[in-house]
């Protein structure tokens, strides 16, 4: 749902977006060691995988964004691992834009990274259920950043689209509620099982 | 790919083109269809790209998947823009007036949307992945990126084999998906355990890799050349997108 797809949004809201998703690619690629890239690379792809499964919600069902946990354990460089997984949905599924690309990176990236960034302060000597629930908000904030973002794009590319945004607005509500409960268990399960995952960026030093 | 590819016969063979090219294509055609006013236009266009396909030896079934998912999308958008949109009554259905501008608008989306999917789909699919890298990298992607895309790459179908051998654990336990906490549990360790072996591989692969010297640099092997097919796709793209463009700022 968060990705837009070629055709629907304006061309300043496009390039606007792919200058913005330039800068989120140069940032994450300068903290990403050249060393580094296929442990990144291989966490990228769990997330790609993990998102194809459908999650059963009401009589429809909803795939999962993760972003939020994305930006927990990538930090900054989920913004490249985003813009790979897109790339790579293109071209293995043939869905998502070309043109939006760019925005589509903004949308789903920038807020995981951001809230990753907060989340992984507050994980710090937390345990349990703190650290599920410090997961679980960041989740379901993130998807709700990226529902904002979505609006924005769509409400800044033709006023035609803004008695519709509500609605697209209300969609988001449910992936919201359940990024939330299932980050949280994942970030809880990461704390028992093996807390390095959690820790990646400690090594290098402090996370942007 | 390549298995579907060989056993039937197809008119226009995009294996054969230089990955280059079908990469700039695919963009010259999403900014051709995005720069296209009139909706006459691009309805006209559509045949034109449901032929193309054909073609290109896509499967119908294959290319209505992927349209439907698109539709997915755009059923919001689509059903609201004419409801929402004021200006002169187009249609009435019982309580619900479609205007004119709004039933303009939803359908400039719709055309626009599926000329689009259907070029992407068209131009880039099938392609293999660690093609695509090295195009990008001769296009002048950053390499780390590019590295990033190739291992991403290598490492999906992996991944996806295991995803399966756990999701086979978990129906082989009587698991089945349903909206409860406990599917949403289920599949948070599901995710969670499939980090941590991918940590751990992650971990090895690392070790390994630096057991070989590996310094964060790929030889990139890349012997495409543009040859003749690739100038004869160029020439007929040209045509084939200026005539629409021509025909839309004429009328």
């Amino acid at each position: 749902m968060a990705h837009i797809p070629d055709g629907v949004l304006s061309a300043p809201v496009l390039i606007g977006g792919a200058a913005l998703a330039l800068g989120g690619l140069a940032l994450g690629l300068r903290r990403l060691d050249e060393a580094d890239i296929p442990k990144t690379a291989i966490l990228a792809t769990v997330f790609f995988v993990a998102s194809l499964f459908a999650v059963p919600v009401g009589p429809s069902s909803i795939h999962l964004l993760l972003s939020g946990l994305m930006g927990i354990v990538l930090g900054t460089r989920a913004i490249p691992a985003v813009f790979v997984g897109l790339l790579l949905q293109a071209v293995l599924f043939g869905f998502g834009g070309l043109t939006s690309l760019g925005v589509d990176v903004v949308d789903i990236a920038f807020p995981g990274v951001i809230l990753g960034v907060v989340a992984r302060s507050l994980l710090r000597g937390a345990s349990g259920a703190g650290a599920a629930a410090i997961g679980g908000g960041a989740a379901a904030l993130s998807v709700i950043g990226t529902a904002g973002c979505v609006s924005l794009a769509l409400a800044l590319s033709s006023a035609d689209y803004l008695p519709s945004l509500k609605i697209v607005g209300l969609t988001y509500l449910p992936l919201a509620a359940v990024e939330a409960i299932v980050t949280g268990f994942v970030v809880a399960f990461l704390v028992r099982v093996k807390p390095e995952v959690l820790a990646l960026e400690d090594r290098e030093g402090e996370p942007a | 790919m390549s298995d579907a590819a060989f056993e039937t016969p197809v008119a226009l063979r995009l294996d054969r083109l230089d990955t280059r090219l079908r990469l700039v294509a695919v963009l010259a055609c999403v900014i051709a269809i995005l720069s296209v006013r009139s909706p006459w236009v691009l309805a006209g266009l559509l045949p034109v790209a449901l032929a193309t396909t054909g073609l290109c030896g896509l499967g119908a079934r294959a290319v209505l998947a992927r349209l439907a998912h698109v539709e997915g999308f755009l059923l919001v958008l689509a059903l609201l823009l004419p409801l929402t949109v004021p200006g002169e009554t187009w249609a009435t259905l019982g309580p619900l007036t479609l205007s004119e501008p709004g039933v303009e608008r939803a359908s400039m989306v719709l055309l626009r949307v599926n000329l689009c999917a259907l070029a992407v789909l068209t131009l880039l699919g099938g392609l293999e992945p660690v093609r695509l890298g090295h195009a990008l990298a001769r296009l002048g992607m950053p390499r780390k990126l590019v590295h990033l895309l190739l291992f991403s790459a290598r490492w999906v179908a992996l991944f996806r084999a295991e995803a399966a051998r756990l999701d086979d654990a978990l129906r082989a336990r009587a698991f089945r998906p349903r909206t409860s906490l406990h599917t949403l549990r289920t599949l948070a360790h599901f995710t969670g355990q499939l980090l941590v072996r991918a940590f751990e591989r992650a971990e090895r692969v690392d070790e390994a890799m630096r057991c070989r010297a590996f310094s964060g640099r790929f030889a990139m092997v890349a012997d495409e050349r543009p040859g003749g097919y690739d100038a004869i796709f160029a020439a007929g793209l040209a045509f084939g997108l200026a005539l629409p463009i021509l025909v839309d700022r004429l009328i």
